[in-house]
């Protein structure tokens, strides 16, 4: 610090702390700790939060030894590719050795979130044991787990407020984990088991419920039945939270009223979702309660229509949608004009192979819902067909659009009106919605789509590309422009070796890029390598070609994962992947 | 790197996208599919066994692939693959023939795609030919030599709330299924009937074996439910079928059977399948 600023060098550290204090966001506090050696000193060691995006991006000893005083870390691993079979499941993502330096380092640590990673029953055990004061334990797309796994959670984690398990895959081993709770626990605020297949003893969730005044989140899974559900809503009218479990049952007049009426005394639902195999008889029931809500999650919930829109049309509040495409144009525009505070839209294919009965779900529901909602800034939208005219009119109505991603489930459908590429309505999209950070394109695309979204898309911080592009022009306008890329993703694409390494050193401001079914050679990957010593250059050959060190250069690769990392290469990988 | 920035030549892209070329149109990515790899159909392969036209009129202007370095292996890779195709629709057309979906089957066939998370395609339904096990990958990588993927299929059991999934490719007889489901839910129905073992199987209880599943001698049976959603006593047609037809298992109590609710009237049993 020099000059007029000197006084301020004469501050103790503790007001220094203080005044981060109110730094909320990574990003900033991640700005301050640039400013100085002295700020970057005082900010780490009061640094509460951290967030790891790339567990492989900094060895974990390192970063709990970086950030002593953490309290609460998000840790990510696997790529998002996972999610659809591309990675292979022994990849890696484990979460051993990060809790081992965790349950070292962090012994004040109280919440834990994974994204895409492998947990095992032992890691769970370790947290279990180590963390005093455990309070929130989220795993979100895990697995590597089961029961037992949380039952020990369960049995040992005092103070345990959050537990959830969203879209995570968990063994069934143990039969009745939720026992595990002590009768002493009455700190639950928020519990999600959607994800679990077996059955959950209904009597003792409810017990549980009870005793934990404070519940504010519960999301059930399939095995408990619609009549359980009343007396779990009745034990916790303070729900905001609600993920039902299966949603029909016989019809019984009786069952229907008690479920209203409790459903009814929830007053402060906002969130709504579950509705596990659902039949139309008892979907009236939460009629009362739609009014308050502002999310609804029916994106396994197979309810037609005339009923789907029905249920939809009454939630006037609603500010997130997730819904299956069951709910067709017609539902689309009733959406437009009765939810007119919508920002987050996403619609999922109810049956995404077999297109013999296509549901009638088109653009034009797209066009509908861009037009009536004008604070829609997120939409993830599965259709079989698409226009550029349709695109165009979206860019037009939405210009504050954030998140846009398309899957127009055919690879490399044109504009099925013109049998033009969708290039134009890309195009438009990115010119148009100045803020987008988020970008999945699909339909007939060639190169000159790049090219927009690389000149135009400034702030776009992932981009997801499947069977689209020319050649490799098309990578080459992405990587020479998209200033704030993190995480690019592409699959089955004619990129190859010369825009990688054209531009490698724009990987090195990425989180990561991942290629699979493209036209990479190792030899590009080997080149990549020595030239960035601070990227690791994954390659996964799954078909058991023989070791790639043997491999000549014009060896094709099949699927290829790049990331920054100040960790070196990982020690953990399996067979299938070389570490070039 | 001094060529950093350096764009390519658009007139070389121009000229290869005139070129005459192998494969269909469209194909000019690398779609070949080895035997190794997970993927069973590609579009391609499936267009050309079974007669399907693509719905949608393929427009030329992408079949481009103007790095010449791609190129040169590129060529022999579409030679290949017409030849690899050819020895697949052989080793497929028994199985093809067998299906009345073929079409169904025929519309995007991808591994990973559309982009959607494994459980939705057991809500859809759909016939999963691109397997659910997220082990296929590596399975597919250790055994180069034939088509092997896993297939994992629910299987569920009377009176027990807790369902499995077992890998129906990994046996190649109904016998050795049978005896497969047997181990599966012994120790769960041990588990049930002490409910103080919970989740140790490991307390000798006394092994209530699962016999006569398939013959309808035993306490219980073995059903599935089909690609059409028929259910049909596990048995009745030949081994090869059933791995392909057979979405999901079922354990039912011999009492439980009525005849109206199942496919197969005739309770005779194919011999050596």
């Amino acid at each position: 610090m020099v000059g007029r600023f000197r006084w301020a060098a004469m501050f103790p550290d503790e007001v220094w702390e203080h005044v981060f204090s109110f730094l909320t966001s990574d990003a900033d506090r991640n700005a301050a700790a640039l400013v100085c050696r002295n700020w970057n000193r005082i900010e780490r060691r009061s640094r509460k939060r951290v967030f790891v995006g790339n567990c492989y991006s900094v060895a974990p000893t390192v970063a709990v030894r970086l950030f002593p005083e953490v309290r609460a870390a998000v840790i990510k691993g696997k790529p998002h590719f996972a999610d659809f079979n591309l990675v292979p499941s022994d990849w890696g993502g484990g979460a051993e050795a990060w809790v081992e330096a965790m349950a070292e380092g962090w012994p004040n640590l109280e919440e834990l979130r994974f994204k895409r990673m492998v947990v095992s029953d032992d890691c769970l055990d370790l947290i279990a044991r180590s963390f005093k004061n455990f309070k929130v334990l989220s795993l979100v797309s895990c697995d590597g787990f089961s029961t037992s796994g949380l039952a020990a959670i369960a049995a040992n984690c005092r103070n345990l407020r959050e537990l959830n398990l969203r879209e995570s895959e968990v063994e069934e081993t143990c039969l009745n984990w939720i026992s595990h709770f002590p009768e002493s626990c009455t700190s639950l605020v928020a519990l999600d088991i959607a994800c679990l297949e077996g059955e959950v003893n209904a009597s003792i969730l409810e017990r549980l419920i009870s005793r934990c005044s404070n519940i504010m989140t519960l999301r059930l899974n399939h095995s408990v039945p619609l009549e359980r559900l009343v007396g779990l809503l009745q034990r916790a009218p303070q729900l905001m939270d609600l993920g039902t479990g299966k949603f029909s049952a016989r019809h019984n007049p009786q069952l229907f009223s008690r479920l209203e009426s409790a459903i009814a005394g929830c007053k402060n639902l906002r969130n709504l979702s579950g509705f596990w195999e659902p039949g139309l008889t008892y979907l009236p029931a939460v009629y009362s309660i739609c009014e308050g809500l502002t999310s609804l999650n029916l994106n396994y919930a197979t309810i037609q229509n005339p009923e789907l829109v029905k249920l939809i049309s009454r939630c006037k509040n609603l500010r997130r949608l997730l819904v299956m495409d069951l709910i067709e144009d017609s539902g689309l525009v009733a959406v437009a004009s009765s939810c007119k505070l919508l920002q987050e839209l996403r619609v999922f294919p109810s049956d995404p192979y077999d297109a013999a009965e296509p549901v009638s779900l088109t653009e034009q529901g797209l066009v509908a819902v861009s037009a009536g909602c004008p604070m829609l800034h997120s939409v993830l939208y599965f259709c079989r067909q698409m226009t550029n005219a349709a695109l165009l009119t979206v860019a037009k109505n939405r210009p504050n659009l954030t998140c846009f991603r398309l899957c127009i489930i055919e690879p490399r459908t044109p504009d099925y009106v013109t049998q033009e590429p969708l290039d134009t309505g890309f195009s438009a999209i990115v010119e148009s919605c100045k803020d987008l950070r988020r970008l999945s394109v699909s339909g007939l695309l060639t190169d000159l789509v790049f090219k927009s979204i690389g000149a135009s898309a400034n702030y776009l911080e992932m981009l997801s590309i499947a069977f689209a592009g020319d050649g490799d022009m098309g990578l080459h306008y992405i990587l020479s422009g998209c200033k704030n890329l993190r995480k690019l993703e592409i699959r089955d694409c004619p990129f190859g070796d010369k825009p990688l390494l054209q531009n490698a050193s724009k990987l090195e401001t990425m989180r990561s890029l991942w290629m699979s079914s493209c036209s990479v050679t190792l030899g590009a990957c080997r080149q990549l390598a020595r030239a960035m010593p601070r990227l690791n250059v994954e390659v996964i050959n799954e078909s058991g070609r023989g070791p790639l060190v043997a491999q000549p250069d014009n060896c094709p690769v099949e699927k290829l994962y790049i990331y920054r990392t100040i960790a070196g290469p990982r020690t953990d990988t399996p067979q299938c992947v070389w570490t070039i | 790197m001094a060529e950093e920035k350096k764009p390519l030549d658009w007139n070389t892209a121009e000229e290869k996208k005139l070129e005459l070329r192998l494969g269909l149109p469209g194909e000019g990515e690398d779609w070949s599919p080895s035997p190794e790899k997970g993927k069973k159909f590609t579009p391609l392969e499936a267009s050309l066994s079974l007669g399907h036209v693509s719905k949608v009129p393929r427009s030329n202007n992408f079949t481009a692939s103007p790095a010449t370095k791609r190129e040169a292996f590129q060529q022999p890779k579409q030679l290949e693959f017409m030849q690899l195709q050819k020895a697949k629709e052989k080793a497929c057309d028994g199985l093809l023939q067998n299906s009345s979906h073929a079409s169904r089957i025929a519309a995007t066939p991808v591994v990973g795609w559309p982009p959607i998370r494994s459980f939705r395609k057991n809500l859809a339904g759909a016939p999963q030919l691109s397997t659910e096990s997220p082990n296929e990958s590596s399975k597919a990588a250790k055994k180069p030599e034939n088509e092997r993927k896993s297939l994992f299929v629910k299987i569920n059991m009377d009176g027990i709330p807790i369902g499995r999934k077992v890998d129906i490719k990994a046996y190649d007889s109904y016998d050795k299924l049978s005896l497969a489901v047997d181990e599966l839910f012994q120790g769960l129905m041990a588990a049930q009937m002490d409910p103080l073992a919970l989740g140790t199987p490991k307390i000798s209880q006394e092994k209530q074996v699962i016999t006569g599943l398939l013959d309808g001698t035993g306490e219980f049976t073995l059903a599935y439910e089909d690609n059409e959603g028929d259910r049909m006593l596990v048995g009745d047609v030949p081994w090869d079928m059933f791995v392909f037809t057979a979405k999901r298992l079922r354990v039912l109590k011999s009492s439980n059977l009525s005849t109206s609710s199942l496919g197969a009237v005739s309770r005779k049993r194919s011999n050596g399948s």
